[in-house]
């Protein structure tokens, strides 16, 4: 891998299949009596969070602690950010301190990329702005592949603010670099311009999208973006996007059902699809684990420090 | 004193030269241009190498010098000599500095400024509106008075038809041109970079063509309808180019530029090869393949009129933070004749003739400033050219205040030797060491 995961756009299938290997074996680490390994023992990794999050700062912190690493969290919003410190000040002010790995959230697209090229530390990716959200469609890939060995060939519906949404993004890439069928769908001032040609089908109209499929991966309707009136009400999109127990019938007997959460129910999906047999969202939150752990593995502990490109 | 340039290919499309010539110049101005020209009793005889041509001055009517209120960015002095290093021996500055250029005290401060730079001139451009709030219209007389040679709310469009149909007539009193920066806020919204398949990839929102196309299309039907004179600034979108070329064709007062960042480079160089290099950030945005395509075309067409920098320093620490956070904007002023060279007069699009028009006769014609031709009794504002000058385009070596490039590094063929402002040699390049 390269010194950096910055998205899905960098990995190769190879790389993909040996991230997934990979969390196989960290999985097994999560069910023994004592979770913790000595792998990454003595190594520094910073979560360095410029946006809000739980899920994914916990689950990025709980992997850390399980391969030993000595990790902090940095909440940016609340500290260097009112003092008007740069982006780059801030990342090379944690850099004097030698840090191995730094975790990153952040708001704008492309600011991992930023901190790569100015960061000798590895960079990981946990959400830049619209751009990318990688361990997120790695866990994504994980989960289905508990369900679905194998993914080429299968129907994947993504159903919601696909123009918002970097788990989309990531998604896209990762599922058709493994050969998936991917169908998105949502309203059209939601469509980012072009994604056609990224070989994902757009349907207008979600019946379409979910018709046959083996996976339906369903996105948050972010409200804190929808003051640009992109659709009429919340009420209207649960009736024309929501998932609802009639519009999962219309897929595969066996289909999964997807969401990378926080989910808002009866805006995006129904309370009886999100919590119903079909529904593996807390099998994804369990699995960011196990392939957080194999992502920090095989970044700090598989290789060892090339220079910077 | 006079000078007499002797023995060089004189390229001066508004008299209709191209050939071998003498120029002999008196002071400051163009006393004689001739073939084999005697030189008089004390007159200094320079000869021009083969390899060299003499062009009327570059005019460069779209610049931001910055001064005053940021003038950590670019200063009159600092601007006007990456403008004479560039070959440009006038530039027509922005208003939108800190104080806005709306009153005849700030157009003052500026030329009071460029005169004691003592390099290339500078031709203030006004604000259409006060503040360029968009709402009251600033006093177009005085600001015409104190030296203002068009007006504009640059980095914004005049922000309703009224007003700007108001500005087109207003300012036929004083014949001067609306300059219009043409972009429909609410389509623009918080975007940053075109919207298309490469903003989408990257997750940046988008711009479309049509926030650009549909502002123009407003302002040209609005100097159809007055009979002012619209100048489309910085075209960047195919649509635009189609709205101008019908306007044209209809006879509406319109001229219209591109900047030669639009002409050369697509959005694909916001992914690669510095992915979210905020030096391909600028407004308008840089396009896909048709659009950069459609801008060349109507360069070799005759439909775009002018070649213009939208030089836009910004400060180092401006520009390095996150790509949605930057400040819109590249320099252009040093890398514009080399790169239209390399792009357009050596690929066989234009010929040398038509370049000076982009780059003199046309911004001369459209300001009604002198120059834009080699004429006798003019002021002796030229240009001395090196066409086969190899440059290899280094940022840091820049005499702007600002390194804000997206060409740094780039291998180009043509440049400048020597650039003569009234007479007076106010640049002449080292590499190429002509003596003048």
């Amino acid at each position: 891998m390269k010194k950096d995961l910055l998205g899905i756009d960098d990995l190769s299938a190879d790389e993909i299949y040996r991230v997934l290997e990979t969390a196989r074996a960290m999985r097994e680490i999560g069910e023994r009596p004592i979770k913790k390994v000595p792998t990454l023992r003595g190594k520094t990794v910073v979560n360095l969070f410029y946006e809000p999050s739980t899920r994914t700062r916990t689950s990025f912190e709980i992997a850390e602690k399980r391969l030993s690493a000595d990790t902090l969290n940095i909440a940016v919003a609340a500290s260097s950010v009112l003092k008007g410190e740069t982006l780059a000040d801030t990342a090379m002010n944690i850099e004097a301190m030698s840090p191995d790995m730094i975790v990153v959230r952040h708001a704008s697209s492309g600011a991992c990329h930023l901190l790569s090229r100015i960061c000798r530390s590895r960079i990981i990716n946990a959400g830049d702005g619209l751009h990318e959200h990688p361990t997120q469609a790695l866990l994504d890939a994980f989960t289905i592949q508990q369900h679905k060995p194998d993914l080429a060939g299968l129907k994947v519906a993504i159903v919601g603010d696909l123009l918002h949404s970097r788990v989309l993004r990531s998604n896209v890439l990762l599922l058709t670099k493994l050969g998936a069928r991917v169908f998105v769908s949502g309203p059209p001032t939601l469509v980012p311009r072009g994604i056609e040609q990224l070989g994902v089908t757009v349907s207008a109209r979600i019946e379409e999208a979910v018709q046959d499929a083996d996976v339906v991966m369903m996105l948050r309707i972010q409200q804190e973006r929808m003051q640009g009136g992109f659709f009429p009400s919340l009420r209207e999109y649960f009736t024309l996007f929501g998932l609802t127990e009639a519009r999962i019938r219309l897929a595969k007997p066996d289909v999964i059902v997807m969401h990378p959460g926080p989910m808002n129910r009866g805006v995006e999906i129904a309370s009886e699809v999100a919590d119903g047999p079909y529904s593996v969202i807390l099998e994804q939150v369990a699995n960011g684990v196990a392939v957080r752990m194999a992502v920090l593995y095989l970044l700090a502990g598989g290789v060892e420090h090339e220079t910077a490109a | 004193m006079k000078r007499l340039l002797k023995g060089a290919r004189v390229v001066d499309p508004a008299n209709g030269r191209d050939g071998l010539y003498d120029i002999l110049i008196d002071g400051d101005r163009i006393a004689q241009v001739g073939a084999n020209l005697q030189a008089g009793e004390g007159t200094e005889v320079v000869s021009i190498p083969s390899n060299l041509v003499i062009t009327p001055g570059l005019i460069d009517m779209h610049v931001h010098l910055r001064e005053p209120g940021q003038e950590h960015k670019e200063t009159v002095a600092t601007g006007t000599l990456s403008a004479v290093v560039g070959g440009f021996t006038a530039v027509a500055c922005m208003p939108n500095t800190s104080p806005v250029n709306d009153n005849a005290g700030v157009t003052q401060y500026i030329l009071k400024k460029a005169a004691e730079a003592k390099l290339a001139r500078v031709y203030p451009i006004g604000a259409v509106s006060i503040g360029q709030k968009g709402e009251q219209m600033a006093e177009l007389g005085e600001l015409k008075d104190a030296g203002c040679v068009a007006v504009t709310d640059d980095g914004h469009p005049i922000r309703t038809a009224l007003l700007a149909r108001r500005a087109l007539e207003y300012t036929k009193l004083f014949d001067m041109p609306v300059i219009e920066h043409c972009e429909d806020p609410s389509l623009k919204g918080d975007g940053v970079a075109h919207e298309g398949l490469v903003a989408s990839k990257l997750g940046l929102r988008g711009i479309p063509g049509e926030a650009e196309s549909i502002m123009a299309q407003r302002d040209i039907a609005l100097a159809e309808l007055t009979g002012g004179r619209v100048h489309i600034a910085h075209m960047s979108a195919r649509q635009t180019l189609d709205a101008v070329r019908v306007g044209k064709a209809r006879g509406a007062n319109v001229t219209c530029e591109v900047a030669p960042h639009h002409f050369i480079l697509t959005d694909e160089m916001l992914a690669a090869p510095v992915p979210y290099d905020t030096n391909t950030k600028m407004n308008p945005p840089l396009r896909e393949t048709a659009d950069r395509d459609a801008m060349l075309q109507g360069i070799v067409d005759g439909s775009v009129d002018v070649i213009a920098t939208d030089h836009a320093p910004h400060h180092y620490d401006e520009k390095h933070v996150e790509f949605d956070r930057a400040p819109f904007g590249i320099t252009g002023l040093e890398t514009c004749v080399s790169l239209c060279f390399d792009r357009l007069v050596h690929p066989g699009l234009i010929t040398f003739s038509r370049l000076i028009e982009l780059l003199s006769v046309n911004p001369a014609r459209i300001l009604r400033v002198p120059g834009g031709s080699i004429t006798e009794g003019a002021p002796a504002d030229l240009t001395i050219l090196a066409p086969d000058l190899l440059v290899k385009v280094d940022a840091k070596a820049m005499k702007s205040r600002s390194k804000n490039t997206p060409f740094d590094g780039w291998e180009l063929r043509g440049g400048v030797a020597a650039t003569i402002v009234g007479g007076r040699t106010v640049y002449s390049n080292p590499v190429v060491g002509l003596s003048i």
